[in-house]
């Protein structure tokens, strides 16, 4: 793949350039084109393939075991782009001095941080799309019956994620040191959001620790638009406060060398 | 020749320490200034004064007119920067980064040309990671003159580099240079600056020591000098002690070695001439840089 010679010389905007910078980057990292590309689509399929997960499920609202896993994937796809490869790719950059550099350019800075979101939010949105797709038309898992609702909360889930992931890049010192916050992180999160004990099958104290999660906020919410309502108050209130509080948190914290 | 940078009573603290306590000079258009001291002398901070990366706790600033932290954008169109320690994207290509770099200027320079000029057309595909020690530091000087700048400011740009590279990249400057781009060369290196550099501050403990030709801050210091050579002919003592220019001779089997002040080289020579001696093998030892640096550093302790 020469991209020397492939590459016409358009003149585009910096920020479109380093957008397309950083998602060659992002499919040249095999451990995270696995992970939060691959994986969600393996995980979606063996379950579509397990004829229990097929069966509507006592306490779901009609809904299929694997009809409740459909927001579990997205979320964990989420959290793998937010928690682990955009902190991570802005804490080498700082520590590497790849920002510093930036900032002697015209370009600046700021706009790779954008590169950066761009490019998780962009492949989050292609992912989310594809579990839908493949899940609807592989093993008819239904559409959300409020798609509006369910877009608000798929959004306010990714700000939530990213926020949280701005948050780990501003703190970590180095590239390895937010790759391991992100994944300590990742497990108990994922936990809470139900990937190996669905919430509804919780003890009620564990469940109230789901709620105040942002993933299993987030599971809840996108269970509600499936259904066809608002998500509770409570969880529309976490998953404000989850965006906004790390958001802040990160602009305060964040250097750039 | 108008100043291109200056820099007036620049002064920046980081707390309590003072990183650069009093720093004034000019640059001129087309020169190769070089900005020497020993580590923790002050050096990095100004050239990122002068490039915008730190606000200053005083003094004044000027490149090309401009202010280097208002404006910004009008500065980084025109100043390119190579940074100590700075890295790329590990699995970013040579190439890929010099089409990004120029990408952000209005008038970049052409990049496949620098990739030539740099000896790195054979690694333009070659992710950032996989590359040697020397290849990216010229990688980094390519990115520094991508947008085609009227100053280049290079910091530190042969540490860590074998002698043969530091060569290389030493040739590479001078290029830099007859294509009309001013360099500020950051260095503790006294060769690089001896070799390079029309002018040299030298910087201790953020405050400028001397700022001259290097050859004159060499001057500077009265190191005696020594000369060996091995005449062609049997030499009278009496001809070379009378010079005024020498302070000994010594023979060492069949080697002369001299030692003088002042023009003590032409003086021997030519009284070694007018007897029809040649001195064959002829190394003169010359107080150079480094002895200047080391005397007017250490004098500078003393105060």
């Amino acid at each position: 793949m020469s991209v020397a010679t492939v590459i016409p010389t358009v003149r585009r905007s910096a920020l479109v350039r380093l957008t397309l910078t950083e998602l060659r980057l992002l499919l040249r990292e095999p451990m995270l084109v696995f992970w939060g590309f691959a994986f969600p689509l393996l995980l979606l399929t063996v379950f579509g393939l397990i004829p229990s997960f097929k069966q509507t499920h006592a306490g779901y609202q009609g809904q299929t075991v694997l009809d409740t896993y459909v927001p579990i994937l997205i979320v964990m796809m989420l959290a793998m782009l937010s928690y682990l490869a955009l902190p991570t790719a802005l804490a080498s950059y700082r520590e590497q001095g790849v920002l510093r550099r930036l900032k002697t350019t015209p370009a600046g800075a700021v706009r790779v941080l954008a590169a950066q979101l761009l490019v998780n939010f962009g492949s989050a949105v292609v992912m989310t799309a594809l579990i839908l797709v493949v899940g609807r038309l592989a093993f008819g898992v239904p559409l959300p019956l409020a798609p509006g609702i369910w877009v608000v909360v798929a959004l306010l889930t990714a700000a939530g994620t990213l926020a949280v992931g701005l948050f780990v890049a501003a703190v970590a010192p180095t590239g390895r040191v937010a790759s391991t916050i992100g994944s300590i992180m990742f497990y108990p999160l994922m936990f809470f959001s139900g990937l190996w004990l669905p919430i509804p099958s919780m003890p009620s104290a564990l469940q109230h620790i789901c709620h105040a999660t942002p993933l299993g906020a987030a599971w809840e919410s996108f269970q509600s638009a499936a259904l066809g309502h608002w998500p509770s108050a409570l969880a529309l209130l976490t998953m404000i406060a989850y965006p906004i509080v790390f958001g802040l948190a990160a602009a305060r914290l964040f250097r750039w060398d | 020749m108008s100043p291109v940078i200056e820099v007036r009573s620049l002064r920046k603290t980081y707390g309590d320490t003072v990183a650069v306590d009093d720093i004034s000079f000019t640059v001129a258009e087309g020169e190769i200034f070089g900005i020497l001291g020993p580590n923790g002398a002050g050096k990095t901070t100004t050239v990122e004064c002068i490039e915008g990366l730190r606000k200053p706790d005083g003094g004044e600033i000027s490149v090309l007119g401009l202010d280097p932290l208002q404006d910004r954008a009008k500065l980084t169109q025109v100043l390119g920067a190579q940074l100590q320690e700075s890295q790329l994207p590990a699995k970013l290509r040579v190439a890929e980064a010099l089409d990004l770099y120029s990408s952000f200027y209005r008038a970049p320079a052409d990049w496949r040309r620098l990739l030539d000029l740099l000896g790195l057309a054979d690694k333009a595909g070659t992710p950032f990671r996989k590359l040697s020690g020397g290849q990216k530091q010229r990688l980094s000087i390519a990115l520094a003159l991508a947008g085609g700048p009227r100053i280049a400011v290079l910091d530190e740009l042969t540490t860590g580099l074998d002698p043969q590279a530091r060569r290389d990249t030493w040739a590479l400057i001078e290029g830099v240079r007859e294509r009309g781009v001013t360099v500020v060369l950051v260095s503790h290196f006294m060769e690089e600056a001896e070799r390079l550099c029309d002018r040299v501050a030298l910087i201790d403990k953020g405050r400028v020591v001397e700022l001259d030709t290097p050859a004159a801050l060499a001057e500077r210091v009265a190191v005696e000098q020594r000369i060996q050579f091995r005449p062609s002919g049997p030499v009278d003592d009496a001809l070379l002690t009378d010079l005024p220019e020498v302070s000994s001779i010594i023979h060492r089997d069949d080697v002369v070695v001299i030692t003088g002040t002042g023009n003590v080289l032409n003086a021997v020579v030519s009284v070694l001439a007018r007897n029809q001696i040649v001195a064959q093998q002829l190394r003169v030892d010359q107080a150079n840089l480094e002895d200047a640096f080391l005397e007017l550093t250490a004098s500078n302790k003393e105060k």
